[in-house]
């Protein structure tokens, strides 16, 4: 019986067609926002946990303000300097302190030229090992560099194909006019930055690009982990009272891993309530379309109901009939919703990986969300079709045979 | 419910009768029908006459539990049918109804074999035998060969044989038919009121509208006038020979 009237309803459905297909679109529009989204949300979460959880647990950061994430120093604003490195070294809690030097430099390999990041790597071992520790490298070829080191980089591993030619360890490549041997390449690691990254002794560096007293990001590692939130505020203070800046004004910042985490947290979760709230909204429409339609059909087929009526038909048949006609619509809806909503996923994961050159926005297929957003479409077209089906099947087969 | 024990009476109205109150506060009555009695015997074909807004449909769709009289009592098959919900009367008409309408009243995004089907989907009859059946059903009416085809895709007159086809899927006791032939030109009427002489020659009860006197005339055994909302007049067929009988 319930598959006759499926087919009844399919029936009737084509019969609209152009009319149906449009109040799919109604509801496959909204289904597809929340799938895309929600998918590459998950995605995004991960991507920027990873970038991370490369950040150890006791290492703080000071950069100059408004430089965010990107590569430092591309702001005009007062510049951390040697004396700021020996100011955050003697506040109480910080064990040890690395400058670094975050820039961008033309890279020429096989005539090609490229535009690259490229950090120092400190002539001081225990700096090294700081580095090296807390942003997890390792070479996959070669060696990474030593204090003694002059003249030599190693390379992130997006670099080696970056050019038409592979770049091998023990290539030469020019960087900013002078040849550098590469004796090692990273193994890829989960922050994109250091899949891209070139590093070069400190000194080299400095003679390349011109640079005298200038530090993008301070590393200060402290001396007990717990109290990392309390030396962040204090090294705050000494700089803020160094450059005579009131509380708000400062032109720096002091990031701990967990308060960076927190941040891209909160972030993306209002960026996930946006994408639900406009999807609910979008939703609601749909379901309004659906109920638009039904009601629409129900006018329309005033005849054919009568006539179903007149045949046989109870009150009970013609309303499966519509239920199930409006439950379809949000089924299709639903599946070509979740279907297109992948697609633009994968379609976004694509582009940005391929403009940022790493997999760093994967998407998560999550088989609960497409299930529920399925299901959740149908409910929708079912609710829609409640009223205009409990209305089709009370008319009165003779004023519905008149009409 | 009250059994009737007249043997070969298939459709009984007591003084039946039906009002529509129309205006704001049903202030106008619209007597459509006004307390008529009439008997049907098992087998007839019976002639509806009267000029329009006389009251024949209303009576047809009483009959038909397509409707409930505003009084009076309708016996179908010795049921009464007057006072039953809207689910029996469904499942009422379903069973032992055919309905055939001037504007053929197919559903137009089904084709004639579906159309002929689909009264037996709502008696839950199984698909095979519903195929099968619609397919008997078309040959009768000559129409087996256009039995996938729509129903803008028929003539009128192929329509309405559809129609008939439609009217027998459930083996109905009764055939009840408003104007069967008004929508269609003469000769293609004469074809259709054909198949409906060959039902009534196989025992099936006909009640048919009609405004034709000569279609009346060539075709029923009994012819009832009515005007008003009440019988005028009552003649039988008798032997070739139109007998009148006296209204009571
Ligand atoms: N639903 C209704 N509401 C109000 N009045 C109605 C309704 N149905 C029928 N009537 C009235 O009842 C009267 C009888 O109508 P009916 O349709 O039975 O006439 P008829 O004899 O079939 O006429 P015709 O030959 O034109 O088809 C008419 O006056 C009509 O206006
Ligand atoms: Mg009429």
């Amino acid at each position: 019986m319930i598959k006759d009237y499926f087919f009844l309803a399919v029936g009737n459905l084509k019969h609209r067609g152009l009319r149906s297909w449009l109040t799919i679109l109604g509801i496959f529009i909204g289904i597809a926002a929340v799938v895309s989204l929600i998918s590459l949300g998950a995605g995004l979460k991960t991507a920027v946990t990873g970038q991370f959880s490369t950040l150890s647990v006791d290492k703080l950061t000071v950069q100059n303000a408004g430089t965010g994430f990107g590569p430092p120093g591309s702001t005009v604003v007062e510049k951390l300097n040697e004396h700021d490195l020996r100011l955050v070294e003697n506040v109480k809690g910080v064990d040890v302190v690395v400058p670094r030097l975050v820039r961008v430099a033309k890279v020429e390999y096989n005539k090609e030229l490229k535009f690259n990041f490229v950090a120092d790597i400190p002539s001081n071992s225990k700096q090294i090992d700081i580095i090296y520790s807390s942003l997890n490298l390792e070479t996959e070829n070669g060696r990474l560099l030593k204090e003694s080191d002059k003249g030599k980089v190693v390379i992130g591993k997006d670099i080696v194909d970056e050019f038409s030619k592979n770049i091998e360890v023990g290539k030469k490549i020019v960087i900013q006019r002078t040849d550098f041997e590469v004796i090692g390449i990273l193994k890829p690691g989960s922050s994109f930055q250091i899949n891209q990254v070139i590093l070069m002794p400190t000194p080299d560096l400095k003679e390349l690009l011109n640079i005298e007293d200038e530090i993008d990001i301070i590393i200060a590692q402290v001396e007990n982990k717990d109290k990392i939130e309390e030396v962040a505020k204090s090294i705050e203070e000494e700089l803020r009272k160094d450059r005579n800046l009131d509380i708000g004004e400062e032109d720096f910042s002091v990031q701990t891993p967990i308060e960076a985490l927190g941040t891209v947290n909160t972030i993306l979760n209002i960026i996930n309530l946006i994408v639900i709230g406009i999807a609910a909204i979008s939703l609601l429409v749909g379901g309004v379309g659906i109920m638009n339609t039904m009601y629409t059909s129900v006018l329309e087929r005033t005849r054919e109901i009568g006539i179903m009526k007149a045949v046989g038909a109870q009150n009970k048949d013609i309303l499966l009939i519509f239920l199930i006609e409006s439950g379809l619509l949000g089924l299709i809806g639903g599946i070509i919703g979740a279907g297109i909503g992948l697609g633009l996923a994968f379609g976004a994961s694509f582009v940005a990986n391929n403009a940022l050159g790493t997999n760093i926005l994967d998407v998560a297929i999550s088989f609960p969300l497409i299930i529920s957003a399925i299901l959740f479409s149908l409910v929708v077209g079912i609710i829609s079709g409640t009223f205009p089906a409990i209305q089709a099947s009370k008319l009165s087969a003779v004023d519905a045979i008149r009409s | 419910m009250k059994k009737q024990n007249l043997q070969n009476v298939i459709i009984k109205l007591e003084n039946v009768g039906k009002y529509y109150y129309m205006g704001e506060e049903g202030e106008n009555v619209v007597k459509a029908l006004d307390g008529i009695s009439i008997d049907v015997e098992k087998g007839d074909f019976v002639a509806i006459m009267g000029p329009s807004g006389s009251g024949k449909s209303t009576g047809m769709n009483l009959v038909g539990s397509l409707d409930l009289p505003s009084f009076g009592e309708i016996y179908l098959d010795n049921e009464n049918i007057s006072h039953l919900t809207e689910s029996e009367l469904a499942q009422v008409r379903g069973k032992k109804i055919g309905f055939i309408f001037q504007q053929f009243n197919l559903i137009s995004n089904l084709t004639a074999k579906e159309n002929v089907m689909l009264p037996m989907l709502f008696q839950e009859t199984p698909k095979e035998q519903r195929e099968e059946e619609a397919e008997n059903l078309l040959g009768l009416v000559d129409l087996k060969d256009r039995m996938d085809h729509y129903p803008n895709q028929l003539s009128g007159g192929q329509q309405q044989r559809v129609a008939i086809a439609r009217a027998l899927a459930n083996n109905p006791e009764v055939v009840l038919a408003d104007e069967p032939t008004g929508n269609l030109d003469s000769s293609t009427g004469e074809r259709v009121l054909d198949f409906l002489e060959k039902l009534h020659k196989q025992g099936t009860t006909i009640v048919m509208v009609t405004h034709d006197p000569n279609i009346a005339k060539n075709h029923a055994k009994t012819i009832y006038s009515i005007k008003d909302g009440k019988i005028e007049g009552v003649s039988k067929n008798i032997n070739g020979k139109w007998v009148k009988h006296s209204v009571n």
